[in-house]
């Protein structure tokens, strides 16, 4: 394989990617890609970084194996990288430290996010308290009501959380308005985009800054089986995750890498978040890439049980991987996570994100067809305490 | 020459007036007949918007307007016959779509260009195509005839100015203030001195819009600008109006406005 060194300098991806924004934006995404490139070369601001990782963090984040529930599965053994014991519970905390020491860098002061599940905002509302920063999250006003806890723990992090009455009240919508929020005070504030979509160089900068997953990865695997796992899985919905733990192995051959999406009700319907396996290239929120759309270019209304994953478009770097064929997407229902989710509760005392419980689907599918000498290694990308509340719904009690 | 090129030489100097309402709004029955009403009252040209579900460059007003129309699934495809359908009585008022890329994406760039030359569109504009991503989009639109309108905002710097005066035809849209759609309070001195500051690259006219909500800053901005947009406050008079009263209420704002420019 070519030396992978993706995207080109204007921020493709091969046809995915680019630049889509109104042109009052133009000037502040040249000033964001011009700071980025000299961060990326100033050893100190990794330094810095990686110490905010160590240190509030608490990274490297272990690999774990998951012993009894893959003696259940009779298959392949399941390991997971465990991004749920991640400060502030999920992947998403690595970007937003990435990012607020960049605002630092560009003395802005007041920070502004969007959120589905929540997990972006509240890793957003940390680092802003964790250098004094004002932050804005917008979110879905249907995400509110699914993610009570994460609003009111972004509030008392000193967030204002704004509800966005918008379109279908998710993610997408939340997404708008941060970038209408924007444009508005583009002078004062950072954007801190929580995943590896918008425009360039956003999917960039946020897929630096979640390599860490797969590089730690690469150096635990050879320590705990001796190589590197067959199969490496993550769920996809915006990509973050995944493009955190597949970047580092685009470029070795032999491991197989596989990104789940929100099957919600099933791919034949239109009651799923899952644009690589159903839907078709277009332009939203910034840049190029697959969309959930219809044949009037209208973009449709997603579902997932999921609201971290309940988002109509995925990440420019997955839509050329995908192209290219180094990485396969395939999506799980919402009772397959379901029931994952329970498994892994049940069996390992983990309790998942629903976001992650599909990657664990996949790997639970899998597994039994697969050798016990065979790995699959999934990013257990969150824990699930956020959705405690949509769990006991879904069985009838109400906490 | 194009309709728009035609339209400025018409003008000999004095100011256009280019009044924006979205297709559909309040349902895609009355569109053609608003167009209509725009005309009576004095609009130059037609900035037609098309319906998009996730219009990231707009304020509320123009999010609802987008959404009345969505309501009643108006598509692309629709917009255009609106156009022709205006056509048959208007051959002379240009037609600007405005919208989003995504929909022109999925018709596909030459399709679209071909129809909406042949409908009778003669500029658009699609707030998030910015010239760096549009050679594609550009190259079919000039080679079915029709001018791709840019837009300029107080952030664009002046190499970046000078490239999109390259590019522009019919006119250049100046963004006169850091925000969305029928944002708040505009200084007119400042968007006074950066039209002045765009002359020096840009040769075709120049338009101002985002934020223009009164006679009072129509006629403050004519003093430089050669075209005044017009937007929110028109798409507020259709929702508060009865649908049957909605022409007749645009025509009296558009005149009104028109006067205070001329």
């Amino acid at each position: 394989m070519q030396q992978y060194d993706l995207p080109d300098a204007s921020g493709h991806f091969g046809a995915y990617g680019g630049i889509f924004v109104a042109e009052t934006l133009m000037a502040a995404l040249e000033e964001l890609k011009a700071e980025y490139a000299r961060a990326k070369a100033d050893p100190a601001f990794w330094a810095e970084y990686r110490h905010e990782l160590a240190h509030y963090v608490g990274r490297p984040s272990p690999v774990y194996h998951a012993r009894r529930w893959s003696e259940a599965l009779g298959g392949a053994q399941i390991y997971l990288k465990r991004e749920d014991l991640n400060h502030t519970g999920a992947h998403k905390v690595n970007n937003t430290i990435g990012q607020a020491l960049l605002a630092r860098r560009m003395g802005k002061k007041r920070v502004i996010a969007e959120t589905g599940a929540g997990q972006h905002g509240v890793a957003s509302a940390t680092v802003a308290a964790r250098y004094g920063m004002e932050c804005v999250v917008y979110m879905g006003s249907e995400d509110i009501k699914r993610q009570s806890p994460n609003v009111y723990r972004m509030k008392l992090l000193g967030a204002t959380v704004v509800p966005v009455e918008s379109g279908s009240r998710t993610l997408k919508d939340a997404l708008n308005e941060a970038m209408r929020d924007w444009v508005t005070n583009v002078d004062s504030t950072f954007y801190i985009l929580g995943t590896a979509a918008g425009p360039h160089p956003y999917p960039m900068m946020v897929r630096d800054f979640q390599r860490v997953i797969g590089e730690e990865c690469k150096v635990q695997m050879p320590e705990l089986i001796g190589r590197q796992p067959d199969v490496v899985v993550a769920c996809v919905g915006g990509g973050s995750n995944a493009i955190g733990l597949f970047h580092p192995y685009i470029d070795v051959p032999d491991v197989r890498i596989v990104g789940v999406e929100a099957g919600g009700e099933g791919l034949q319907g239109v009651r799923h978040a899952a644009p690589l396996s159903a839907g078709t290239p277009g332009v939203l929120h910034g840049f190029r890439g697959y969309l959930m759309q219809d044949a009037d270019g209208q973009i449709m209304e997603t579902h997932s049980v999921s609201a971290g994953l309940d988002y109509p478009g995925v990440g420019p770097e997955h839509c050329y991987l995908k192209d290219i064929g180094r990485a396969e997407y395939t999506a799980v229902d919402d009772d397959e996570a379901l029931r994952a989710f329970h498994d892994c509760c049940r069996l390992e005392g983990i309790i998942p994100a629903l976001e992650s419980s599909h990657a664990l689907a996949w790997a639970a599918k899998a597994a039994p067809a697969m050798g016990r000498d065979q790995v699959i290694l999934v990013n257990l990308s969150g824990r699930g305490d956020k959705d405690i509340n949509t769990i006991a719904g879904l069985s009838g009690i109400s906490l | 020459m194009s309709r728009i090129a035609e339209c400025f030489n018409r003008l000999a100097g004095h100011k256009a007036l280019i009044p924006f309402i979205t297709a559909g709004d309040p349902n895609p029955k009355l569109t053609v007949e608003l167009m209509h009403g725009l005309v009576d009252g004095g609009a130059d040209i037609i900035e037609l918007g098309v319906p998009f579900s996730d219009p990231m460059a707009d304020g509320p007003v123009i999010q609802r307007a987008s959404e009345r129309a969505l309501k009643h699934h108006v598509s692309l495809a629709q917009v255009l016959d609106m156009v022709a359908t205006f056509r048959l009585e208007n051959t002379y008022t240009p037609v600007v779509l405005m919208g989003y890329l995504n929909p022109v994406c999925a018709m596909g760039f030459q399709r679209f260009a071909e129809r909406a030359a042949a409908c009778g569109v003669d500029g658009v504009l699609t707030v998030d195509c910015p010239p760096e991503e549009a050679d594609e989009l550009t190259g079919a639109l000039v080679a079915a005839g029709l001018d791709p309108i840019f837009l300029v905002a107080p952030t664009t710097p002046p190499d970046r100015v000078a490239r999109i005066g390259q590019l522009a035809r019919g006119y250049v849209y100046y963004v006169s203030l850091k925000g969305v759609t029928g944002a708040g309070h505009l200084d007119i001195a400042e968007v006074t001195g950066k039209i002045a500051a765009l002359r020096e690259s840009i040769t075709v006219p120049i338009g101002v819009g985002f934020g223009i909500r009164d006679a009072e800053t129509a006629r403050a901005l004519s003093g430089t600008a050669d075209a005044i947009v017009v937007g929110s406050r028109l798409v507020q008079e259709i929702e508060a109006a009865e649908p049957q009263a909605a022409k007749q209420r645009l025509a009296r704002l558009v005149a009104e406005l028109k006067s205070a420019i001329r």
